[in-house]
């Protein structure tokens, strides 16, 4: 669906995206899992062709995405970061807006947005501004689906969304999906990372790398303990400290680490009461996609 | 042709929901007129005038207190030269001066026909008019009245109306020309420059850009609303100036509005300019006020004449579209000539709207920057 190689952006000197190449398939849920600033939207703009890039080429579709934009305009579904609809027109108006701009009613294609407008057709007669967040980014997809493209591309759309409108939406997509749309998206949340087929994961304009969210989270060669202690402040200084530790994320409760070497749990823990530290708990874990993530993105981090 | 429908109905959609453009789209205009209307005062008392009276007969006595003796006017001089004529005026306290010739009163008897000099300050071309048109009144009146004086029964007062400072009036009912002209760039230019920055600020553009919508149909879209409502707002100026002002057009409705359409396309080609240069809608707003607003009226000479303009000024307001349009408002408005009069300013409209249509459709970006 969409062929990508050593695609090249930069805006004034500073590289947005440096040398990307990806394969996406047909009828997939690929998602670009990466930090704000990682690239992302400049990647969505280059494919929904609203961007140029500096070097390397891509089809979409067999088209090229700067030659037949125009061909592609047709048959992208494009939702951008921010809302981006209009907030003084109601529901019911944004929706046939956009169904009559790409040629086509909201009738014809009512079957492919039914579950989604479902849920926010109460309210069609209300102005979109007025929709709470949930409800915006379903009212947006609806309207990035009413022309029945083949793709949508989707920059962040659960970001302020609340938890259940984030399940709601992933659902939707993957219902989506059974329809032989393909699913672009791209998330800064690692725990949405799941949900995709496929997953990129980019790190400052390079694509670390590309592969099932299992695959990815198996590529973790080490172990990964977990660390909890009262005094979280306190325990992350001490483990900082010890020279056997290889890498030390705070992880909401706990402090993911990780040994250089050997898995020392043991001294650890006594090098910990040693310092004052003697309510310590040391789990050893299975990681997930965010281990992965900070794992790769040590070498050019740290 | 479905497409650019729906798009134009959108726009609507967005005009009609947003108060503030309603209100600058007829609130303006129409509290323009009343302004106008109301500051222009149309009712004259007790203006103050002086007399040069060279005859000083029976008869130029008996006219002078009658024009005394009506509530619209207090003597406050008698005058005894021509020479005093000008100081009278710039005291302030007086708005004209009414010269009897010499022999006044002897002439209208034996001949039946006498002169009769109304001089009126002409920087306050509307007071001049009003003062001017009581005057003569007042006199044929007293004429009818008193056609016995003379034997053969006929007899003939020529007043001869003359205006200190601006001799042709030239000021008069400008504001109309200067209201539409203003208005028209400020609807069309600032509205448009700003529904289009909206978008991108929004995020819509965006949207917009990803779908199979031209720049041609983008523009074209932005801009027939606004061509059919700043039309409206012509004719709403045009009635209320003739409602309140008794205006009517002198000239051909059809080439007013031809012109008027040219204008509009002109000033609308400006807003998409603009919006093409900006960033945000502040910016358009800016520009739009600061680069088109202030230059219209000062420099259009809507306010200050251009022939009294320093020379530079005057080569300025040559790129100013506004300034040819008030030419040509005036023309078919108030002096009622036809287009061999403004085939000039016609033709200087027109290629500037070739040059910003072509302008803004190549400098439309389909893409992001």
């Amino acid at each position: 669906m969409i062929k990508a190689r050593n695609i090249s952006k930069s805006y004034n000197g500073v590289t947005a995206l440096d040398s990307i190449s990806f394969d996406i398939n047909r009828a997939e849920l690929f998602g670009f899992i990466g930090p704000d600033g990682a690239g992302k939207t400049s990647l969505f703009r280059i494919i929904t062709t609203l961007l140029i890039p500096d070097s390397g080429d891509m089809q979409v579709m067999e088209y090229d995405t700067v030659k037949d934009y125009r061909e592609l305009r047709k048959r992208i579904g494009y939702m951008p970061g921010r809302f981006s609809l209009y907030a003084d027109l109601t529901v019911e108006e944004n929706l046939n807006f956009y169904a009559t701009i790409f040629g086509t009613t909201v009738k014809e294609n009512y079957h492919l947005i039914r579950d989604i407008y479902s849920h926010i057709e109460p309210f069609k007669k209300r102005q979109a501004g007025k929709l709470s967040g949930g409800m915006k980014q379903k009212l947006a997809l609806s309207c990035a689906l009413i022309h029945a493209p083949k793709l949508i591309v989707l920059d962040e759309p659960t970001t302020g969304v609340d938890a259940v409108s984030r399940t709601e939406f992933w659902e939707m997509l993957k219902k989506l999906q059974k329809e032989d749309i393909t699913i672009v998206v791209s998330t800064p949340y690692m725990d949405e990372a799941d949900r995709c087929d496929r997953i990129a994961l980019l790190q400052s304009g390079k694509i670390m790398k590309t592969d099932t969210p299992g695959a990815i989270t198996k590529s973790f060669d080490r172990n990964l303990f977990a660390v909890t202690a009262k005094n979280r402040f306190n325990l992350i200084q001490k483990l900082k400290e010890y020279s056997e530790i290889d890498t030390v994320y705070p992880f909401g409760d706990s402090i993911h680490i990780t040994f250089k070497s050997v898995d020392r749990e043991s001294e650890l823990v006594k090098h910990l009461s040693d310092s004052g530290i003697s309510d310590a708990c040391i789990t050893e874990i299975i990681p997930g996609i965010e281990d992965t993530f900070l794992n790769l993105m040590k070498p050019a981090g740290l | 042709m479905k497409i650019f429908i729906g798009f134009v109905k959108k726009e609507f959609l967005h005009i009609f929901r947003d108060v503030r453009t309603l209100i600058i789209l007829f609130g303006i205009p129409a509290s323009q007129i009343f302004i106008f209307g109301y500051a222009v005062s149309t009712d004259i008392q007790n203006a103050g005038i002086a007399v040069l009276d060279l005859s000083n007969d029976e008869i130029t006595t008996e006219i002078t207190s009658r024009i005394e003796s009506s509530d619209f006017f207090v003597l406050k001089e008698r005058l005894q030269s021509e020479k005093e004529i000008d100081e009278a005026f710039k005291k302030g306290v007086i708005r004209q001066v009414i010269i009897f010739e010499n022999g006044f009163g002897e002439r209208l008897q034996k001949e039946g026909v006498a002169d009769l000099l109304i001089i009126a300050d002409g920087s306050e071309p509307n007071v001049a008019n009003l003062v001017t048109g009581y005057t003569k009144s007042i006199i044929s009146t007293w004429v009818s009245e008193n056609s016995n004086i003379q034997n053969s029964g006929i007899m003939s007062i020529e007043p001869e109306v003359k205006m200190y400072y601006n001799p042709n009036l030239e000021s008069q009912f400008m504001f109309v020309p200067g209201t539409i002209t203003i208005i028209l760039v400020l609807v069309c230019a600032l509205m448009t420059s700003i529904t289009i920055t909206r978008e991108k600020e929004n995020g819509t553009m965006e949207v917009l850009l990803v779908s199979p919508l031209r720049p041609i149909h983008i523009i074209l879209g932005k801009v027939a609303p606004y061509l059919l409502l700043s039309l409206l707002v012509m004719l709403v100026i045009l009635f209320l100036s003739w409602i309140v002002f008794h205006l009517p057009v002198q000239g051909s409705m059809v080439l007013l509005l031809l012109e008027t359409i040219l204008y509009i396309v002109l000033a609308l080609s400006l807003g998409i300019m603009i919006s093409t240069l900006s960033k945000t809608t502040q910016q358009a707003m800016f520009i739009s006020l600061l680069g088109l607003m202030m230059p219209t009226i000062l420099l259009s000479g809507f306010i200050f004449p251009i022939e009294y303009m320093p020379e530079v000024y005057n080569y300025l307001s040559m790129i100013i579209p506004p300034r040819w349009f008030i030419v040509i408002l005036k023309n078919i408005l108030i002096k009622g000539t036809g287009l061999a009069f403004i085939w000039k300013e016609t033709l200087i409209l027109f290629g500037m709207t070739i040059f910003l249509i072509a302008f803004s459709v190549k400098n439309f970006k389909v893409r992001q920057q």
